[in-house]
């Protein structure tokens, strides 16, 4: 039995079965990989797509419930997304595996707050979870892409003192 | 095995070779301790190709101008290739623009760690074994082209230079982009001992320029790991493992599986019963659907409780040591009858998951003898060697090709090859070719052990008139990594002590009596990002800032006088760094409360001072000033974000980090019940870097081990009983 599914603007017919959560849809049927699996039980978001602009959990999500929904997966973003071209401006990712979910939930935070404060921010993105930590940049690049100015107690980091080094002993 | 000796004999290896493999494989391990490492990079790359291109291994250059750096080292998140591109990049003076990178194909000899003597990444050595080689790799290259220059201009040699990319003769107005030399260039013999440029003259190492190169990949969803792999024909396969360590198959029922839409077959294979199928989700509910009868009468079936009260009776000397010896890491002056304890304490540290947040992984493809994998390892070599022993052929035949990592810290290399071995011996029974992809569950992943071992510290302490040590009693308890390793087990695993050995506290200290004991206990352990730092460093940093404090004095200022004692001067430079910086000595912004910490770990030293609050009992992390000396930096703005990073995972391990086992069996399973940190909880790190002209030294790894003493410090000065065990937060 096929269901119709819209995907970044496209109709799409697949052929799993109606309970099959959306990832392994998106991935195994339509090799659509950059939405990522992490948990699988809607803990930590790397799976992170839109349906009707709101944020969704596609492993926990059957193909069945989503009738017309119209679907945004990060590559229905195009890589010129304001958000995306602010991850690549502060070097977000690390080993970037969670990096679509974290980009898709900055993306719907953006659209209903155009300029978020930091405690909506980081309750807005808490639900995306990052093992390496990019949390800080994560938190800078949306204030960039929202035109916001950065924390101030948080200086450019990379700065270099004059404090001379003693000679090492390896 | 006769089998892969004759024909390691038909390819020419020595006897020397032959008797080494020979002994190893048969045992099932490989000697490494025993054998050369050079010779262990001969025996491990038989049979892998020796053909490069006319730049050498670790440098392409294409006609369009391109310039490609071959990366031996596995990028895991750490920014390493952003580091490695620049070092060639640098000394072949290419147009940093049309830089870009590659992971290397597996090779044991040819992209040897030169810290481990065969390819590998870890100990935070990516960057500082390759520093003169990589600069070598690009010096030569760039006087390739430049001779083919001066050939092809009639030009002096001297007078050709190389900038951003552009060959150039001034004084005939002549120039061309690198990409049009190649034809020319490759010609060129290549020199082995080329001149690297004085330090003092580099334009890009060192500089904000040198940034990662997978940003754009990474923000795209377009980065390829391992889980996204998909071939013609392929499967993709999960496995049942036993519900504790150690459990064997006895037999089990398909039938429910078999009936899955999409399952294809199941079988055993050595680790448990493998279901393989036409998707994931059909492997998935497959397994879920599959009933196996474990023999579980030689488990580990001890919880991690009683195993902490043995630990903690062993340093005691309540438990029976048995055949256990303890072993001395650090031993000065004579022992005398300890005069009255300024300090007397415990910590007790748990099991930790690494918890990646790409589920281990491989694609297998297995014909007869032929294997090639594909799959995001730390150690290529070591995989090659275990697929080698199943499929039965030599290890450099077995082909590998290495993709990003979803994050690894430490997870992705083991001497057995763990979750590659499975995934050989399913595209095995598969065979023909087929590829197979393995895929482990959240669950699997977080349940299959090769945890950062459980560990007890215990530490009696005296102290002179002026308050600082006098005499240094510690005993530490825990399982070896290194135990029953292919490298033989060492008399002393310096993995469980590094960072307590060789610390300046106790180079500062005239009677120091240290010693470790390892327990053998059926759970799997493994590094862990730092290593035995995750724990040496909160013992030691925490304990010196409660003796601080009962001298009476700044914790700050009780440890420059021991770095003085002991001649520490990176530690004092780092530290100072840190201070001026946070405003150390000045009061902390309202409601916030400063705690500091200082530890080495890899050749580099880090200290941090953390502002921390207390929110319903639990610490709360704001601003983090951290300084690093890690030697001479190379790409500055990576070294900031793994000091962020490794915070991030220092402090979730700090908070909530606790893998329980009851009865054998591991409780957690995902991230509801493993809490990691969330952005909401997650602080502003701000990074220092000490400027140096030493070799560089480590970073993936250095940012990880000091927040958590640095926390438990804050909570210190906040009045809080001192901590005696970790995570803070206990249920
Ligand atoms: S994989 Fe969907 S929330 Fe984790
Ligand atoms: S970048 Fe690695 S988990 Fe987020």
């Amino acid at each position: 039995m096929a269901t119709t599914l819209q995907i970044n603007g496209k109709s799409v017919q697949v052929k799993a079965a109606p309970e099959t959560p959306l990832l392994w849809v998106l991935r195994d049927e339509l090799a659509m990989t950059g939405s990522k699996y992490g948990c699988g039980v809607g803990q930590c978001g790397a799976c992170t797509v839109l349906a009707h602009g709101q944020p969704i959990r596609s492993c926990s999500t059957p193909i069945s419930v989503l009738g017309t929904a119209k679907i945004t997966t990060i590559e229905g973003l195009g890589g010129d997304h304001p958000v995306q071209q602010a991850w690549i401006r502060h070097d977000v990712p690390q080993c970037g595996y969670c990096q679509s979910g974290q980009i898709m939930s900055a993306v719907v935070l953006l659209a209903q707050k155009p300029k978020p404060t930091d405690e909506e921010i980081s309750s807005a993105m808490d639900g995306n979870i990052c093992r390496c930590g990019t949390y800080q940049r994560i938190r800078a690049a949306i204030k960039d892409a929202a035109g916001l100015p950065q924390v101030a107690s948080s200086p450019p980091p990379l700065k270099t003192p004059s404090v001379p080094a003693p000679a090492a002993k390896i | 095995m006769t089998k892969i000796l004759d024909r390691m004999a038909a390819e020419g290896a020595t006897r020397r070779e032959t008797l080494t493999v020979a002994a190893t494989l048969v045992g099932g391990a490989l000697v490494v301790g025993c054998s050369p490492a050079n010779v262990m990079g001969d025996i491990l790359s038989l049979g892998a190709t020796k053909d490069f291109g006319p730049f050498g291994p670790f440098i392409k250059v294409e006609p369009n101008g391109w310039v490609t750096v071959i990366c031996k080292h596995i990028e895991v998140g750490q920014g390493n290739h952003a580091g490695l591109a620049a070092l060639a990049a640098e000394e072949l003076d290419a147009d940093w623009a049309k830089v870009k990178t590659e992971h290397a194909a597996a090779n044991a000899k040819v992209y040897a760690n030169s810290a481990m003597g065969v390819q590998g990444t870890g100990g935070s050595s990516a960057i500082s074994n390759s520093w003169l080689q990589l600069r070598t790799a690009g010096a030569a290259a760039r006087a390739m082209f430049v001779q083919a220059a001066a050939t092809k201009w009639n030009a002096p040699v001297g007078e050709v230079t190389v900038q951003n990319g552009v060959v150039a003769h001034a004084k005939s107005g002549k120039q061309a982009g690198l990409g049009d030399l190649v034809a020319d260039a490759a010609k060129v013999p290549p020199t082995t001992t080329p001149t690297l440029k004085d330090p003092k003259t580099f334009t890009l190492i060192g500089t904000d320029r040198v940034r990662r190169k997978d940003s754009v990949a990474k923000s795209t969803g377009t980065a390829l790991y391992t889980q996204d792999v998909q071939l013609p024909n392929m499967l993709t396969a999960m496995v049942a493992h036993a519900p504790k360590f150690g459990g064997k198959v006895v037999s089990f029922d398909d039938k429910a599986t078999r009936q899955v839409p999409g399952v294809v077959e199941v079988f055993q294979i050595p680790s448990g019963v493998a279901v393989v199928a036409e998707s994931t989700w059909a492997a998935r509910q497959g397994r879920d659907a599959l009933k196996v009868n474990w023999d579980l009468s030689k488990t580990e079936s001890r919880s991690t409780d009683q195993l902490a009260q043995w630990y903690r009776d062993l340093a005691a000397g309540k438990a029976a040591a048995g055949d256990l010896k303890w072993a001395a890491f650090e031993a000065r002056g004579a022992p005398s009858a300890p005069g009255a304890a300024a300090l007397e304490t415990t910590y007790d540290f748990p099991y930790l998951a690494h918890a990646t947040m790409e589920p281990m992984n491989c694609v297998a493809i297995v014909n007869g003898a032929s294997c090639k994998l594909i799959s995001a390892s730390q150690s290529p070599t070591l995989d090659q060697l275990n697929a080698a022993k199943i499929v039965g052929n030599l290890p450099g035949n077995i082909e590998v090709q290495t993709l990003f990592a979803g994050g690894s810290f430490g997870r992705r290399t083991n001497f057995q090859s763990d979750y590659a071995a499975e995934a050989v011996h399913i595209a095995k029974t598969v065979g023909h070719g087929r590829p197979v992809k393995l895929v482990w569950t959240r669950e699997d992943d977080m349940r299959a052990g090769y945890y950062r071992p459980m560990v007890h510290h215990a530490l009696l302490i005296t102290t002179d008139k002026d308050g600082f040590p006098a005499s240094w009693r510690q005993r530490v308890v825990t399982q070896s990594i290194m135990k029953g390793s292919p490298m033989g087990t060492p008399k002393l695993d310096s993995t469980s002590v590094e960072g307590a050995m060789g610390s300046p506290y106790l180079k500062a200290t005239p009677v120091v009596d240290a010693q470790v004991l390892s327990p053998d206990v059926g759970v799997p352990v493994l590094w862990w990002r730092s290593v035995g730092a995750t724990h040496t460093a909160f013992v030691m940093e925490h304990t010196i800032d409660q003796l601080a404090r009962k001298a009476g004095r700044d914790p700050v200022d009780y440890r420059r006088a021991l770095y003085a004692k002991a001649g520490a001067n990176r530690h004092l430079a780092v530290l100072n760094l840190a201070a001026q910086n946070a405003g150390w000595g000045r009061p902390p912004p309202a409601g916030w409360t400063r705690g500091a910490a200082v530890h080495e770990s890899f050749g580099s030293v880090v200290a941090q001072i953390a502002e921390v609050k207390l929110e319903n009992g639990v610490p709360k992390v704001g601003r983090v000033v951290t300084a690093i000396d890690c030697g001479t930096p190379i790409a500055r703005d990576q070294i900031a974000a793994q000091m962020e990073g490794g915070t991030c995972l220092g402090l979730a391990a700090a908070l909530y980090g606790k893998m329980t086992l009851k009865d054998g069996a591991v409780q957690e399973g995902n991230f509801d019940s493993y809490r990691v940190l969330r952005n909401s909880e997650a602080p502003t790190v701000e990074t220092y870097i000490v400027p140096s002209s030493n070799p560089p030294s480590g970073v993936g790894e250095p940012g990880t081990p000091v927040i958590a003493p640095a926390v438990a410090n804050a909570l210190l000065a906040m009045g809080q009983p001192p901590t005696t065990s970790l995570p803070f937060v206990k249920t």
